[in-house]
């Protein structure tokens, strides 16, 4: 496991880019290290506390596997989900090619 | 028409509908025509919808629409889905977009009659804490054009405080709602998480985002919580009322103070940050409420300093999962000519969304990821468990907390945009009921002047969870007990 308060690296930030879909340039990146590895730093004040026995809390409320009645009801019509589409051919979305020469996979 | 808009509540303006001592159609047109003459100045507004809220206030005068908010004329936070118009966030990814439902909140405003003017501003995907972070423009703050109406419901508090609106919705994620009602000196509420359904309210954070009003007095908050309170089969985190209780009624006792209130003071919100007029209105409050009767104790919320960087991971972990929608395919910003799919969704990503916006899905990114997520993302969910431990102990000793919203009055833009830690330290006392899901009221709080200018200030009270009747009865002490709240920004605009 990593430690806190280990340097952000510019390397660190292209792969945090990359991870979150966010075409960066140089620039870019050194601009968010430095202010990252800034935000990071005072984030590494949690690791004063000892949080051992401490059951991790994810949501205000206690509710779990909260159930409707498995009655089906009317979806999206297929006009209104590509609606707001930047290319459609419906009922499909467009996008380019995914696999194969020029699919970048 | 005889009803001064700079002077008149919420709900005098709903009871003149009510009694056609002002047509809705006179009281829509007067509203517009101050959005018209002072909107271009403060710029609360991303869009307005003339046609249709003199179409729906024609409906009112028909006696076709009726209901609790027959006629009120409100604003909506351009992060709440209606299907008229459009829903941007104030981010230029969903500049074009258009949504194909509305949010529970819309449609239950609507049912209850009222008359949505427009969308208000805010930073964009509600990331921010001045309106700076907008992918549009800054709002102005209605009290000096030269500094911050706060944020990131911005938008919402100064089309409220400059009266462009008889009231407004909000959501506040870490302090969204309150802290630009403190700036802006009008009524702020951040209900519950779970009272109100957030659906079709965009999301930033789920487990901390909540939609509240804004208005002039405490008296109009909760009317509009009676209109918007419940559960919601659609967002299945609202509260059940089988487990949470019925939704009572929010106005009833409203102004019979509270016999044996407990008030709780914590040494945590009263450090030496705080603007001295901030402490001087801590304790003229506690004096007051002394003064009514209330008992006033010492409580002790420990970890309150650990709120920050608390909340600035688990609220960009979040958005950083809510916010994986804006691919470029299925709505908003596409790039052009992308090399491959993967170019597609990270050029359109990074072309649609700004740099707050960036700096937030990266952080979150790198806190879920692999080899620091026990660093950061379990730390900090434990951490928040200490955090709402502290209020449970302090609510096991008073009815509410009362503190600052913020350390002091609106500051000057730009002054904290260099610097995102700056800007992230300004939410220090209102993060905390975000992360615990309790409940917090800002109030106009007083004034202080500042280079000649007069800025209001916001007083706070936290309170457990559903504790709202006790809260807004609480803050309805306190608004009558001066005139803070009368004093309108209009002066200034």
């Amino acid at each position: 496991m990593a430690a806190m308060s280990e340097k952000l690296t510019e390397n660190d930030v292209r792969k945090v880019a990359k991870l979150s879909r966010l075409k960066l340039t140089d620039d870019q990146v050194a601009f968010y290290t430095d202010q990252l590895a800034h935000v990071l730093g005072y984030i590494d004040k949690l690791s004063e506390l000892d949080v051992d026995n401490v059951e991790p809390m994810a949501h205000p409320t206690d509710m779990t596997n909260k159930l409707r009645p498995d009655e089906p009801t009317a979806g999206m019509p297929v006009d209104a989900a590509l609606a707001n589409a930047p290319a459609s051919d419906p009922p499909f979305f467009k996008v380019p090619k995914v696999l194969g020469e020029g699919s970048g996979a | 028409m005889s009803i001064d808009l700079t002077q008149a509540t919420m709900t005098e303006l709903r009871d003149a509908v009510a009694d056609k001592s002002v047509s809705a159609v006179e009281l829509t047109r007067a509203y517009l025509e101050r959005i018209e003459a002072h909107d271009g100045h403060v710029r609360a507004y991303n869009e307005t919808y003339a046609d249709r809220a003199i179409e729906r206030a024609e409906a009112v005068d028909r006696g076709e629409v009726t209901g609790v908010l027959a006629g009120v004329p409100i604003a909506l936070k351009d992060n709440l889905c209606t299907t008229w118009g459009h829903t941007t966030c104030s981010s230029n990814i969903l500049k074009n977009f258009r949504a194909p439902y509305n949010a529970t909140v819309v449609e239950k405003l609507e049912a209850a009659g009222a008359v949505v003017l427009g969308k208000t501003n805010l930073d964009e995907f509600a990331m921010g804490s001045s309106t700076e972070n907008s992918g549009f423009k800054p709002t102005k703050n209605p009290w000096d054009t030269g500094r911050v109406p706060g944020g990131s419901s911005g938008g919402s508090a100064a089309a409220v405080a400059a009266d462009l609106c008889a009231a407004a919705f909000g959501s506040d994620t870490g302090g969204s709602i309150r802290q630009p009602a403190a700036l802006c000196g009008v009524v702020g509420l951040k209900p519950t998480y779970g009272l109100i359904s957030r659906f079709g309210l965009v999301a930033f954070a789920s487990s901390l985002d909540q939609i509240g009003p804004f208005t002039h007095t405490v008296e109009d908050a909760a009317v509009l919580l009676n209109v918007i309170a419940g559960h919601d089969p659609r967002d299945s985190t609202s509260a059940d009322p089988d487990t949470s209780g019925p939704i009572p009624d929010y106005t009833a006792n409203l102004d019979r103070p509270i016999e044996g209130l407990k008030l709780g003071i914590a040494k945590q919100y009263m450090g030496e940050g705080n603007d001295p007029a901030v402490a001087k209105m801590i304790d003229d409050a506690i004096a007051m409420y002394k003064d009514m009767g209330a008992t006033i104790v010492e409580v002790d919320l420990p970890h309150t300093e650990y709120g920050i960087p608390t909340y600035y991971i688990v609220a960009t972990a979040e958005a950083s999962s809510n916010l994986a929608r804006y691919d470029g395919v299925h709505y908003g910003h596409r790039t052009e000519a992308p090399d491959d799919l993967i170019d597609l969704y990270s050029a359109s990503r990074a072309e649609g969304f700004g740099d707050e916006v960036k700096r937030r899905i990266m952080l979150g990114t790198y806190a879920l990821s692999s080899g620091y997520y026990d660093a950061y993302y379990l730390r900090a969910l434990k951490v928040r468990r200490l955090i709402k431990n502290d209020f449970d102990a302090a609510f096991a000793q008073c009815d509410a907390i009362v503190c600052p919203t913020t350390t002091g009055p609106a500051f000057k833009f730009g002054e904290k945009t260099d610097d995102p830690l700056s800007m992230y330290l300004n939410d220090v006392y209102t993060v905390n009921a975000n992360l615990a899901g309790i409940a917090g009221i800002s109030v106009p709080g007083g004034f202080t002047e500042v280079d000649g200018k007069t800025l209001p200030l916001g007083l706070q009270l936290l309170g457990p969870t559903f504790s709202e009747p006790t809260l807004l009865r609480a803050a309805n002490m306190y608004e009558k007990s001066n005139n803070f709240g009368n004093t309108r920004a209009l002066a200034s605009v």
